[in-house]
This record gives C-alpha cells, sequence and structure tokens, in this order.
C-alpha cells in the first residue's frame, strides 16, 4: 500500500495484469497514430489520381513502381500503393466508427436516461421502440438505410447510427433505471435541485462504465458494419475507399491468385477490430461487480 | 393460456402493423413512389396512367390503406428484373436460406454452448483461454473476411470443397433442398462455417458468462453444500438455468442470421433471399427489397411468437403465472 | 464431557486478491459436541461467513485455508481429497444460507432438488427417496408435504422455502448444520417459529448446530454457547449466559451493552467507538485495540486466547466484572 490507490490508478493495475490486453491497447493506439499521420507516413497519396499508373496496378508485393520506390505491400488494381491506401483507408475506417459511435452514444444515452428519468409514457414509447429496433439485425437496417438514402459519408455514418443508437439507449435505460429506483435518487428529486443537475450528477456517472463497454464494442462494429456495406457495395464511393472497400477490390482477382490485393487490407482491419474487442473485454471484465475478485 | 396466446397473438399483429407503416414511409414516401412500380426507362403515358391507377395522387393515408389491402391479398408487386411476382420469385428462394440457417444456427448453437459452460467454469485453465481466444476471433473479424479466407483456403489453394453455388438438390415437399446429396452437402459446408462461425463465438461468450454468473449464485453454493457432484451440478442446475437465456438468443440469433445471410449468400454465390436482395439493391428492384423486409419482419415476429410459447413450456414460474 | 463431533483448531483462511491478502479467518479455535448450538456472532465483514464455508470446505479461489485443523467425527477435513470431501457434504455437515430465494432452483421442483441432495449420498428408489423427502418436509412443518413435492420454490412463501432448504439440509441426519443467518431474510414473526423450531430439531436428532447471526440478542435466546468474532478472529467464547453476564473481551462488552434490552429506558444506547477496520490494513497488535479504551502498549503485540475453564478470550485487559457492570 506504498502507491495512494486512486480508482483509476487501482483500474490502471488490474488492467496491466492482462498482458493481451495492454498489447491490443498499445496496437489501437498505434493504429490511431498511424491514421492520423496516414499522409506523412504513406509512400504515396493514394487520393490523387495524378500520382496513380495503370502500368503499376495487381503488382506483387515488392515491386518496384514507376514511382521509384517500392511497394512493400504490392499495388491494387488501380495502381495505388496498397500500404498507402491501407494507411489511408485506416484513417477513413477509424473515422466513420468513431464518429457513428460518438453519435449514437450521444443519442441513445440522452433518449436511454430521458426513458428512465421521465418514466410514464415517454418511457414507454422510446423502450418499445428500442426494443422493437434491437431485435431488427443492425446490418439489416443499415443495408436498407444506406439503399433509401444513396451512398456518401454521411448516410453511412447515419444508416450506423440508425443501426446502433439503440444498444446505447437500452443500457443506459437499464443503469439509469437500477439508479432512479434508489433511495438517494428520490432524495435529490425531492431537494429543489435541477433537473439537470440530478441527471448530470447522480444518474449519468451510473450509467458511465457499461457504456465505456458498450462503446468500445460499438466502435468495433462500426468498423466492422461499415467495412461490410462497403465490400457489398453499399459503402463509401470508390475515390476514397476504406478497408472495406480495398478488400472488396481485390476479392475478383483472389481466384487468379493475387491475394494481396484483399489480404493486406483484411489483415489491417481485423487487427484494429480485434484489439478493441480485447480491450473492451478487459474493460468489461473489470466493470462486473459480479466477478470482482 | 388460451389468454396468453390471445395476448400474443395481438401483440404481434401490432408489431407487423407497425412495420408496414415504417416500410411504407420508408419506401414509399421517402423514395419516389413510382419507382416502385413503374421501370426506369417507361414513358410519360405509362408514368400518368399508373400514378392515376395506383392512386398516387390521393392522400398518404389512403396510399396507406391501399398499400396494406395490398399486402393482406399478397399482392406485393412483379419484379423489374425477373418479371414475375415478388412473392413467387422470394418463396422459391426462400428454402435455400432457411436451410443454410437453420444449419449454421443450430450446430452453433450446440457446439458454442458447450465449449461456453467449459470455459465459464473453469475460467483459469488454458483450454478456456484458447475457447475464448477463438471467440473473440470469430466475434470480431467480419464474416465477410471469413468468407474470403474460407474460399482463398478451401477452395483456391487446397481444392477441396466449391466456391459456390448450391451443388445437386433434391425435392423434398415440393421444395429443392441441398443437404441430402453428397455434392449438395459439399456445397453448403463453407458457406455453413462461415455463418456459423459469428454465431459460434456469440454462443460462446454468452454460455460462458452465464456460467460464471450461475456458479457465483447460492443456488450453486447450496447444491455443493448438500453435497452433489461437480457434474450432477452442471447437468441438473446449470443446464436448466442457463437455457432461459440461450433460448432467447437462439431465437434472436435464427433471426439475424436470417439477415446475416446476405453477406455469406454473396460471397459464396448462395441463391437464396439475402443473394437476392443485394442484387436488387444494386438494380434498384424495389418491389423485391418491399417484400423481403414485410418478410423479415412477419419471419421476426413469428419466432418471437414462438420463443414465447418456449418459454412457457421450459419456465415454470411463466407456465404457472398464465394458468392463474 | 463426550468427545466433541467438530472440533476446529487455529483455523485460518485467507484470500489473495490484487488489492493484497485478506485474513478474512484467522485464528478460530472451537469444539462442539452432538446435538449442541454454538452461536457464532460478528459484525459483517469479521469472518463468520467465512469460517463457515470453511468447515464445508467450500472456500472458492482466490481464497484457501492456509493453516489449521477441522475434525468432523475424528476425520481431519482439511488434508480430505476433494471427492471425499464432497461425500461428506450434506451428509455429515451440511449448510443452509440467508437467503432462501435465491438457493432452491427456480427451475426444478421441490421434489427434483430433494431427489437430488438423497441421490448424492444414497441409491433410494424413487417411491424410497420421496417418501423420505415428505418425511423431512413434515418435520420441518410443511402440511401435505407429498402434494408440495411438486411445486416450484416460487410457488411458497419465504418462510416455507427457507423450511425446504432447511429439510434439505436434514435429509442425511447430518452431525453439523451451519446456519448462515438463516432467519435475516425472513418476516420477524416466522423468524421465531423457524428459530425453535431448529432448536427441538438439533435436540430430537442429535444435530449439532453453528448459528452465525450479527444479531446478539437472536443467537442468546437459542445458543448455549456463543462465540465473538472481531477481524477474522475469536476474540471470546463461552457459555451464553456466563458471557453475557461477564463479558471479558471490551468488544464483547461493548456489543451487550449496545443491546436494547441492557439500555435503561430514556437513557441513549452506548455504542462501540470507532469503526471495523479493514481486513486489508489490520493494525498490528491486537486489531480492537484502536477501538478500545482499555488498550495500552501491551496491545501492540497480539494476545493469545487465554482460557480459563469453559471460558476463553484475546485480550490482555479482560473487563474486570464489577467495573463493567457499573458504567
Amino acid at each position: 500500500m506504498s502507491k495512494q490507490s486512486t480508482p483509476l490508478r487501482l483500474f490502471w493495475a488490474e488492467f496491466r495484469e492482462n498482458r493481451i490486453a495492454v498489447i491490443a491497447l498499445v496496437v489501437v493506439v498505434l493504429l490511431i497514430l498511424l491514421a492520423l499521420l496516414a499522409s506523412v507516413v504513406s509512400p504515396q497519396n493514394p487520393y490523387d489520381l495524378a500520382n496513380l499508373s495503370l502500368m503499376d496496378s495487381r503488382r506483387p508485393p515488392g515491386f518496384v513502381g514507376s514511382g521509384g520506390y517500392t511497394h512493400i505491400l504490392g499495388t491494387d488494381p488501380q495502381g495505388r500503393d496498397l500500404l498507402s491506401a491501407i494507411f489511408y483507408g485506416l484513417q477513413i475506417s477509424i473515422q466513420i466508427g468513431l464518429a457513428a459511435g460518438l453519435v449514437s452514444l450521444t443519442i441513445g444515452t440522452f433518449l436511454g436516461i430521458t426513458a428512465a428519468y421521465v418514466g410514464g409514457r415517454i418511457e414507454a414509447l422510446i423502450m418499445r421502440l428500442v426494443d422493437l429496433q434491437l431485435s431488427f439485425p443492425a446490418i439489416l437496417l443499415a443495408l436498407v438505410i444506406v439503399a433509401l438514402l444513396g451512398q456518401g459519408k454521411a448516410q453511412l455514418i447515419g444508416a450506423l447510427v440508425a443501426a446502433q443508437y439503440a444498444y446505447f439507449a437500452r443500457t443506459a435505460y437499464g443503469a439509469a433505471k437500477a439508479e432512479r429506483g434508489k433511495d438517494y435518487i428520490e432524495a435529490a428529486v425531492a431537494t429543489p435541485l435541477s433537473t439537470r443537475l440530478v441527471v448530470m450528477r447522480h444518474l449519468l456517472p451510473n450509467c458511465t462504465p457499461p457504456l465505456i463497454v458498450v462503446a468500445t464494442v460499438q466502435i468495433a462494429n462500426s468498423i466492422s458494419l461499415e467495412a461490410t456495406l462497403s465490400f457489398l457495395g453499399l459503402g463509401l464511393p470508390v475515390t476514397e475507399p476504406s478497408l472495406g472497400m480495398l478488400i472488396s477490390n481485390g476479392f475478383p482477382y483472389m481466384m487468379s491468385g493475387r491475394y494481396w490485393i484483399s489480404v493486406y487490407p483484411g489483415v489491417a482491419l481485423i487487427i484494429l477490430i480485434v484489439a478493441i474487442n480485447i480491450v473492451g473485454d478487459q474493460i468489461r471484465d473489470q466493470f462486473n461487480p459480479r466477478l470482482r475478485r | 393460456m388460451l389468454g396468453f396466446i390471445i395476448q400474443r397473438i395481438l401483440q404481434a399483429v401490432g408489431v407487423m402493423i407497425v412495420m408496414s407503416v415504417i416500410v411504407f414511409f420508408g419506401v414509399y414516401a421517402i423514395g419516389n413512389p413510382i419507382d416502385i412500380v413503374i421501370p426506369p426507362e417507361a414513358t410519360v403515358e405509362i408514368r400518368e396512367e399508373a400514378i392515376q391507377r395506383l392512386g398516387l395522387d390521393r392522400p398518404l393515408y389512403e396510399q396507406y390503406l391501399i398499400f396494406v389491402s395490398n399486402l393482406l391479398r399478397g399482392d406485393l408487386g412483379r419484379s423489374f428484373v425477373y418479371n414475375i411476382p415478388v412473392l413467387e420469385l422470394i418463396g422459391g428462394r426462400l428454402p435455400a436460406t432457411l436451410e443454410l440457417v437453420l444449419i449454421s444456427v443450430v450446430s452453433a448453437t450446440v457446439i458454442g454452448v458447450t465449449l461456453g459452460i467449459y470455459a465459464g467454469y473453469r475460467p483459469d485453465s488454458w483450454i478456456a483461454k484458447t475457447i475464448m481466444a477463438v471467440s473473440v476471433l470469430g466475434f470480431s473479424v467480419p464474416s465477410f473476411w471469413v468468407g474470403l479466407i474460407l474460399i482463398l483456403t478451401f477452395a483456391v489453394n487446397l481444392g477441396w470443397l466449391p466456391a459456390g453455388g448450391r451443388g445437386d438438390t433434391v425435392q423434398i415437399a415440393g421444395l429443392d433442398w441441398s443437404f441430402p446429396t453428397i455434392d449438395g452437402l459439399s456445397h453448403i459446408v463453407l458457406p455453413a462455417v462461415n455463418l456459423a462461425l459469428f454465431k459460434l463465438a456469440m454462443m460462446i461468450r454468452l454460455a460462458r458468462a452465464g456460467t460464471r454468473e450461475i456458479m457465483l449464485t447460492d443456488t450453486i453454493k447450496f447444491a455443493r453444500a448438500a453435497g452433489l457432484s461437480e457434474g450432477t451440478i452442471l447437468r441438473r442446475h446449470l443446464l436448466k438455468l442457463i437455457s432461459i437465456p440461450i433460448i432467447t438468443v437462439f431465437g434472436l440469433e435464427l433471426g439475424s442470421t436470417l439477415a446475416f445471410a446476405v453477406v455469406t449468400e454473396t460471397i459464396f454465390s448462395w441463391p437464396g433471399v439475402g443473394k437476392l436482395i443485394i442484387d436488387s439493391i444494386a438494380v434498384l428492384d424495389r418491389p423485391v427489397m418491399v417484400a423481403y423486409l414485410i418478410l423479415v419482419a412477419f419471419l421476426f415476429v413469428t419466432i418471437n411468437f414462438v420463443i414465447d410459447l418456449v418459454f412457457a413450456l421450459i419456465d415454470p414460474r411463466v407456465r404457472r403465472g398464465m394458468s392463474a | 464431557m463426550s468427545a466433541p463431533v467438530l472440533s476446529v483448531r487455529n483455523l485460518r483462511t485467507h484470500f489473495f486478491t490484487r488489492a493484497g491478502v485478506v485474513k478474512a479467518v484467522d485464528g478460530v479455535s472451537f469444539d462442539l459436541s452432538a446435538g449442541e448450538i454454538m452461536g457464532l456472532v460478528g459484525e459483517s465483514g469479521s469472518g463468520k461467513t467465512v469460517t463457515g464455508f470453511s468447515l464445508l470446505g467450500l472456500i472458492d479461489e482466490p481464497g484457501r485455508i492456509v493453516e489449521g485443523s477441522i475434525k468432523l467425527n475424528g476425520v481431519e477435513l482439511t488434508s480430505l481429497p476433494d471427492a471425499e470431501l464432497r461425500a461428506r457434504r450434506g451428509k455429515d455437515i451440511s449448510m443452509i444460507f440467508q437467503d432462501p430465494i435465491a438457493t432452491l432452483n427456480p427451475m426444478l421442483t421441490i421434489g427434483q432438488q430433494m431427489k437430488l441432495a438423497i441421490d448424492a449420498h444414497e441409491r433410494l428408489g424413487k417411491r424410497a427417496a420421496e417418501a423420505r423427502a415428505a418425511e423431512l418436509l413434515t418435520q420441518v412443518g410443511i402440511p401435505s408435504a407429498v402434494a408440495r413435492l411438486r411445486s416450484y420454490p416460487h410457488e411458497f412463501s419465504g418462510g416455507m422455502r427457507q423450511r425446504v432448504a432447511i429439510a434439505i439440509a436434514l435429509l442425511h441426519r447430518p452431525a453439523v448444520i451451519v446456519a448462515d443467518e438463516p432467519t435475516t431474510a425472513l418476516d420477524v414473526s416466522i423468524q421465531a417459529q423457524i428459530l425453535f423450531q431448529m432448536r427441538d430439531l438439533a435436540n430430537e436428532t442429535g444435530t449439532a448446530l453453528i448459528w452465525i447471526s450479527h444479531d446478539l440478542a437472536v443467537v442468546s435466546s437459542l445458543a448455549k454457547k456463543l462465540a465473538v468474532m472481531y477481524a477474522g478472529r475469536i476474540v471470546e467464547q463461552g457459555p451464553t449466559a456466563a458471557l453475557l453476564r461477564d463479558p471479558r473481551h471490551p468488544y464483547t462488552a461493548g456489543l451487550i451493552a449496545s443491546l436494547p434490552a441492557m439500555a435503561t429506558p430514556g437513557t441513549p444506547l452506548v455504542q462501540i467507538p470507532g469503526t471495523t477496520p479493514s481486513l486489508l490494513s489490520l493494525p498490528t497488535g491486537c486489531p480492537f485495540a484502536p477501538r478500545c479504551e482499555l488498550a495500552t502498549s501491551d496491545c501492540n503485540t497480539e494476545p493469545e486466547i487465554t482460557f480459563v475453564g469453559d471460558r476463553g478470550w484475546r485480550c490482555f485487559h479482560p473487563v474486570s466484572h464489577a467495573r463493567e457492570l457499573t458504567t
């Protein structure tokens, strides 16, 4: 007991004990850095069509292209350097995953806490809708919305949010409802504190741990869902390929042995998603009071 | 019991009405409704005629009523692409999807629950850790990617199994099925594994979490204090207690796998409704899209209804509550 | 005096957690003869429940019995292999828990659960097992027992469920039953019924009873002898009457003084100053010293238990009889 044991420090100490989770966390941070610095670390700007040459398309890893440098991971059908395309694709995937995750988090938490706090008809209405949506697979909803709204970043994020906010709403509702029933909240409501204060000071903090867990999982899911939609040809426009789009572009060439076009972006995608999920798993286990030691 | 069933049927009808409203506004009101019935290349005269005939100049609520009455008569329009009634088109594709989904979900549940209970019972053993690592992979890796790798490995590199299609089929009860023939079976293996992996991971996690929580309850402690062997505790207490969440999820998964089949069917060119809907979205064959959504909603409602009935049969608390 | 059925010596059960070693039970010794009822009293966190679980060998990870001896009918339990320990649980020693709603499996009928508990130790035919189960249910005061075997736990009231749990614990006429606050979750009127029924059952069957409770008043009406726990140790033990009349450990004295029945009407209840220490950061020496007005520098080393006749206490400065009664 030499160190001061703040909750955060204890949390970190426990987290640190799972070596795999620590590695996963490092990987997530590294990938985010790579995505942020994509324009700096990439040998080529894959969105600049002037840079691309069809002469260089579908070349295997190690090929030295017309740009005069080695394509470490080969090139794709448009002649893009795959390594650069992966860095940029990472950026788009993370961007969309974070944006969809945070918007869903905000909307879902708002709806969930409102339902739990206000109660009555509004509660019934919101939660019925949420439950109905939860029973519907996210991918189907996203598919329909993209089909209806057309393609583009905003539409895609909209579709992902529509498919995922319900998870946050359920979680926030569950946590807030459990807390709402407790005596101290009743007491706080009975005092002339403003509603906002009660919610911000008492309800929200108690919803935070489960929401963090759901958020990690849903960000990973958003990234995966975006990749799936892109793979099905319903994601982003071809000019700004996300990881899913890169994989999709390579699929037709797989049968003829040009595996790298699909495989390397896929490996990047999987490392990202798996790492986020491992971190999320560890946080979930640490937040679960029934599994605590 | 009868009252319970009637109540549930009414609820199911309610959900279907809500769904029909959502689909109606989603497709008819947001999209241009005329596009649903008229191919884009049609002439202006045909368009005018169709708008008159379908009442698209009437108020929205009247249009909704027309939509519903057509729906109730089983008239969902004709596909632009295949030019046959949509219902017939989907009906012809449904057995392929159902076959794939059932095989996947059932095997995923049986294997997943077994592994998950083990992982939850001995959470610190290396086998449990391996199981969980595999499940994190299965859960994280997008299923389209797993499909690609399966094709690359077993179809392209090893050449053991076919990469797509349904293979030989046999007619049973007027519908085509793949599983009774060797060739059909060889075609179903890869897509079924692809579809099952995600569900397997899910079932493992669920069973593990359930087992861990149940094993800490006083019910299990009391059984141990009474001297029951661990085997008996697992077989008689744990399995009974864990069956409720498992059955719930089994039902939900049946529905969501139906939707996920979209991805698998596209990769493996499996001629089911999932492949059909993706093709329809690509060519804007809207009557098919509408029908598919209504169909999926209907299947969901039906599954939920059946699950409720199953609950009533296995959980004594619900069962007695109903007769009272 | 006959040989004790249960003899516990210097039991230590520690939990090896991330935050450190929690010495939940740290030096517990007592004897129990057939048919005897012993009250094990202490605040929550004092180690009474862990003591109970230790006796049955039901300590889960990350805890384990690190030292001490538990002899049941002369057999050392702490060194028994798991399978043999299991064969004794429910047969020679059984346990009842606090919350009857949580202990019974809601998905199985009472009859099925009793059959499982019978099958764990004997091969009985279906009919014989049913007869035994019904007999036990009748014995604990459940009317029309045969019909009730087909009922599910949710069809019983809380008190009835606890009776069912007691019946299961009694199925094999064990030498010892550990009852962990079995009436705390029940209505007061039902509490008394069960309390006295348990006493009668112990008398009739010769089963010894360890009654774990935080409520000194409840236990003292039932138990012939008492053991008071504080911070994982038994700080005082002895016959109930003598212990209540003339407590020697300052903590026991404080507990008794704070009983409402002991107070002069109209005067405030006496409280023990301070709070229970965390088991993670116990002071060296006597753990009660920081709250004790009699503590001196002697108390910086931990006192061993002193036995005088059938009484024992862990204190360098035992309360003197005359002084305690006048304050």
